[in-house]
């Protein structure tokens, strides 16, 4: 431990206070809210509090800052709260309520969790998440959400990557679902007794600054097209993360990183943005005019076998459509991840079967049209557990899988020397988290006073690599059990400040920049579509910034990403006017802050000359082709601070980790 | 397996609320079967920018049927011919080559079009504001696990909340109703004791909001649940008639 504390490296760097409050990790959110500033009920009622953002992390915050007495305004893109993308989530949120009496315990969950972040997380954040983990639990079962229970009536728990204990609760294979309709329900209430003002469809554009401090946002009503004005005390943001600069994500299509670039070009840091989740066994791109990737349950894997065919010929055949996968008999399969990694075989975790599904293919192996695809095999399983069993488990997995492809996973293909073979599905690795983002301390407040972020735009608990179910937890312990707490110690001192004016100069200059940067994007009148250039941008992130980067890559992809900045600049075309309703201009915005994104996601990766969690780097990797960590060098968080223009480089800035209750370790899948 | 079809769409183009719609037909062509149908409105939309003319609007987001953004009557269907799928889960192989697709969107007072295919909503969420929660502030809930529920209620209740709020009940119903969709979140809290304690008060506050933002009545031809992409039953409308009821003869 001596020689990680003394990171060389962060000599003359600006100083990061992270806050984290003082005594053992067990105590320090116990010491913390005994000792914080609170708000009296006569002064909430003075404070008004801007939320963007409705799902978890945002529905949860501005319901129970509302409870509390503030005056919250709350703003989504989509045409109801309830439609953020959290509802897509499905396996389940983590807790440490012991209910199966299998040993877990907040220090269990907190560890796990560093360890699976693969030792880039703060301790103390992750720590006050497995500590409040079971409140969430409490809460959402008395909104009424209808999690899975056993016959006896108590809740069912799942077991879920990561673990060694069962402490998921789940709600079918909607989870994220029915917690955001739970949050979205008590959002719901706070507005009916009118502590909530709820803005559908406006998208934040920019943050306002006053004397050092957030105090507004500009965001434009995406109906009519006119740019409007939002005065508060704080500035909340909880608008998700970054996956769609790839533009192929498992990411919702409205799912974008503008509020964030937004803050980080007001002087809000922007931490480990090469963290960036990639997940194995989504349904593979069919074609060019692909808009979105499917999530298929990682719970597949428990059953199905992963393979490539053996012969190059075969997977010709294939890719041409000579060939079925169940053409090639068992002797000619390549079932890679077993013969690689015998101990965990199918089951290594989401990093490693991603990137040698991607080794795979990109040596020819590829099976289908594009030749980026592997076989996820359930023949195996069939025979030995009959198909009534397997579809029990997989059933409604496999019907999807049909409706989106026109092939039954469960039909038996053909039969040779006695051997069954059936369908097998066809899977490969999708952007489906990002770890990284917004820059905050232990208060989830920005390097920008007054200003916020919660949820997974957050950079907070999951260091470079989330466990599964971690995701729904996280979000909404920001929301319901840290911010409303947290966010007070900011507000006390500001009781005084009357309710704001949006005709301040600092309003107007905010909005004439916006106007002015929308003007803009009109006035291009180029040859592209914004969608043409978005996917160039994902070709770019998606080959050089994805699942295997390399020095040369990075410098190659920075390099491009200049050229399409140029191209974006020069070639955009936006049809219509800027007035009323103009889904092009929309999209064109993000765009702009996806390819600034991506240079970010890209320096970072560049700099980090390690592998850890989600960030591989080809260069550092072990003989067997596992991860190489740095901790002598690159124990820290990669601070990123904009520096006043798209085209310069940001600055880096460390916040070093400081581990007291964990020891640093290597992650070992082999044993 | 895959092949390209070639068809017409017969798509409903209208510019802002108070301006008057129209069909207008656009001849699509190779589009491959294994396209979603969201996505043959991409090309479509790619198609109309490059022409340098607007692209159709139309409400879609997560893309894998759960959010409930998309909607879209197609051929007379509420999220097209497909059953218990919504139309970001619907694939061109169910349409033939040559064929005619007409794309209206939602038809009901309730839901405004803001412009082409995109329409107004946000009666639902007054709905909900109106009563769909239960009344407790974050911090003060027990254990999760001191009040067992039965399974039995609790996987009906599941079932009941699975109502993704899209709409397509009020556009299949002829007297655009907004029962099924109301009744569902009604009958989750409904069957679970934590809804029990206001169970009179949210059914009374849920109907009467209903009423008043000018959603039909329900005459049970059951239009709703057969096209409802999530299958919620015909008998959540029951429940909450029943509950509706209960709850008025103790006033």
């Amino acid at each position: 431990m001596e020689d990680i504390k003394k990171d060389k490296n962060t000599a003359a760097q600006p100083v990061i206070d992270s806050k984290i409050p003082e005594g053992p990790i067990a105590e320090k959110w116990t010491n913390y809210k005994a000792h914080q500033k609170l708000v009296n009920p006569a002064n909430k009622r003075r404070l008004d509090i801007i939320v963007v953002g409705t799902g978890l992390a945002g529905a949860s915050a501005a319901s129970s800052l509302a409870e509390m007495g503030f005056n919250v305004l709350n703003f989504c893109i989509q045409d109801s709260p309830r439609r953020a993308h959290s509802i897509a989530a499905q396996g389940g949120i983590n807790a440490a309520k012991n209910y199966q009496n299998d040993g877990d315990s907040v220090y269990r969950l907190f560890y796990d969790t560093v360890k699976g972040g693969d030792y880039r997380a703060r301790e103390a954040n992750v720590y006050r998440l497995a500590e409040v983990s079971n409140n969430i639990i409490d809460q959402c079962v008395a909104q009424g959400v209808p999690f899975a229970r056993e016959y006896g009536g108590l809740l069912a728990n799942r077991s879920f990557g990561g673990a060694q204990v069962s402490r998921t609760f789940y709600a079918k294979g909607q989870t994220g679902q029915q917690l955001l309709l739970g949050a979205y329900a008590s959002l719901n209430r706070q507005i009916q007794m009118g502590k909530v003002k709820s803005f559908n469809r406006y998208e934040m554009h920019d943050v306002v600054i006053i004397d050092g401090r957030a105090r507004g946002i500009i965001a434009r009503n995406l109906v009519t097209g006119k740019l409007e004005r939002f005065a508060a005390h704080a500035v909340v943001i909880a608008t998700g993360g970054y996956g769609n600069t790839y533009f192929l994500s498992t990411n919702a299509m409205a799912c974008n990183c503008s509020a964030a670039m937004a803050c980080y070009r007001k002087g809000a840091y922007f931490a480990n943005p090469a963290f960036v989740q990639i997940h194995p066994t989504c349904i593979p791109v069919h074609g060019d005019k692909q808009s979105k990737l499917t999530l298929m349950s990682e719970s597949l894997r428990n059953d199905g076998r992963i393979w490539v065919p053996k012969k190059l010929e075969d997977a010709k055949a294939l890719q041409a459509g000579k060939k079925k996968g169940s053409d090639i008999p068992e002797e000619d399969r390549d079932y890679y991840l077993e013969r690689r990694y015998p101990a965990f075989g199918n089951l290594v975790p989401r990093d490693v079967a991603s990137r040698a599904a991607k080794e795979r293919c990109d040596k020819g192996f590829g099976v289908n049209n594009t030749g980026l695809a592997v076989f996820l095999d359930f023949s195996e399983s069939i025979e030995r557990l009959g198909l009534d069993v397997v579809r029990q488990r997989y059933g409604n997995l496999f019907d999807m899988y049909e409706e989106i492809t026109d092939v039954n996973p469960g039909e038996l293909a053909r039969e040779i020397n006695g051997t069954k073979y059936y369908n097998p599905m066809m899977i490969y690795p999708a952007i489906h988290y990002t770890m990284g983002g917004i820059w905050v301390d232990y208060e989830l407040q920005t390097s920008v006073k007054g200003l916020f972020a919660i949820g997974e735009c957050n950079f907070s608990d999951h260091g470079a690599n989330r466990l599964g179910a971690s995701a729904l937890m996280q979000g909404l312990a920001d929301g319901y059990f840290v911010l409303p707490y947290t966010i007070q110690n900011y507000l006390a001192d500001q009781i005084t400040v009357p309710h704001f004016k949006t005709n301040t100069p600092e309003f107007d200059e905010a909005e004439k920049k916006v106007q002015a940067h929308l003007d803009h994007l009109m006035n291009i009148k180029g040859k592209r579509s914004v969608d043409s250039i978005h996917k160039e941008l994902g070709h770019i992130m998606w080959e050089y910034v994805g699942m295997g980067r390399t020095k040369e890559g990075l410098e190659t992809a920075l390099k491009k990403l200049k050229e399409l900045r140029k191209e974006f600049e020069t070639n955009l075309f936006i049809p219509g006017s800027k007035e009323g309703m103009n889904i092009e201009l929309d999209k064109a915005f993000r765009l702009n802050d996806f390819i600034t994104m991506g240079e970010l996601i890209a320096y970072d990766a560049l700099n980090r000359n390690e592998s850890c969690g989600g960030h591989f780097r080809e260069e550092y990797q072990t003989p067997e082709g596992e991860a190489k960590r740095d901790d002598e060098n690159y124990f820290y968080v990669s601070c990123w601070k904009y520096n006043g223009t798209d085209e310069v480089a940001p600055t880096l800035i460390k916040e070093p980790l400081h581990y007291e209750a964990i020891k640093v370790q290597t992650r070992n899948y082999k044993s | 397996m895959e092949s390209n079809i070639s068809f017409t769409l017969k798509v409903w183009r209208q510019a802002g609320p108070k301006e008057k719609g129209a069909f207008k037909d656009y001849e699509m062509k190779d589009i491959p079967t294994d396209t979603s149908f969201l996505e043959m409105l991409d090309i479509l939309n790619e198609q109309l920018v490059e022409k340098g003319e607007e692209p159709i609007v139309f409400d879609h987001d997560c893309r894998e049927g759960i959010c409930g953004m998309c909607s879209l009557y197609i051929n007379g269907h509420p999220h097209g011919p497909a059953t218990g799928a919504t139309t970001c889960q619907l694939y061109m192989r169910r349409f033939h080559d040559g064929e005619t697709i007409t794309v209206e969107p939602w038809r009901s007072a309730a839901f405004p079009v803001i412009k082409d295919l995109m329409v107004d909503r946000n009666a639902f969420d007054k709905i909900q504001q109106a009563g769909g929660y239960v009344s407790f502030n974050c911090g003060s809930a027990q254990d999760a696990n001191a009040l067992p529920i039965p399974k039995t209620a609790a996987d009906e209740a599941m079932d009941s909340a699975s109502c993704i709020g899209c709409g397509a009940c009020v556009a299949a119903c002829k007297n655009g109703s907004a029962m099924l969709f109301v009744s569902a979140k009604v009958s989750q809290f409904a069957l679970l004791p934590q809804g029990r304690a206001e169970a009179a008060r949210r059914v009374k506050a849920m109907v009467s909001k209903m009423d008043e933002l000018g959603f039909g009545n329900c005459t049970n031809t059951g239009a709703c649940a057969a096209e409802c992409p999530k299958n919620i039953k015909l008998s959540n409308i029951a429940r909450m008639n029943r509950e509706f009821l209960c709850a008025k003869f103790k006033d």
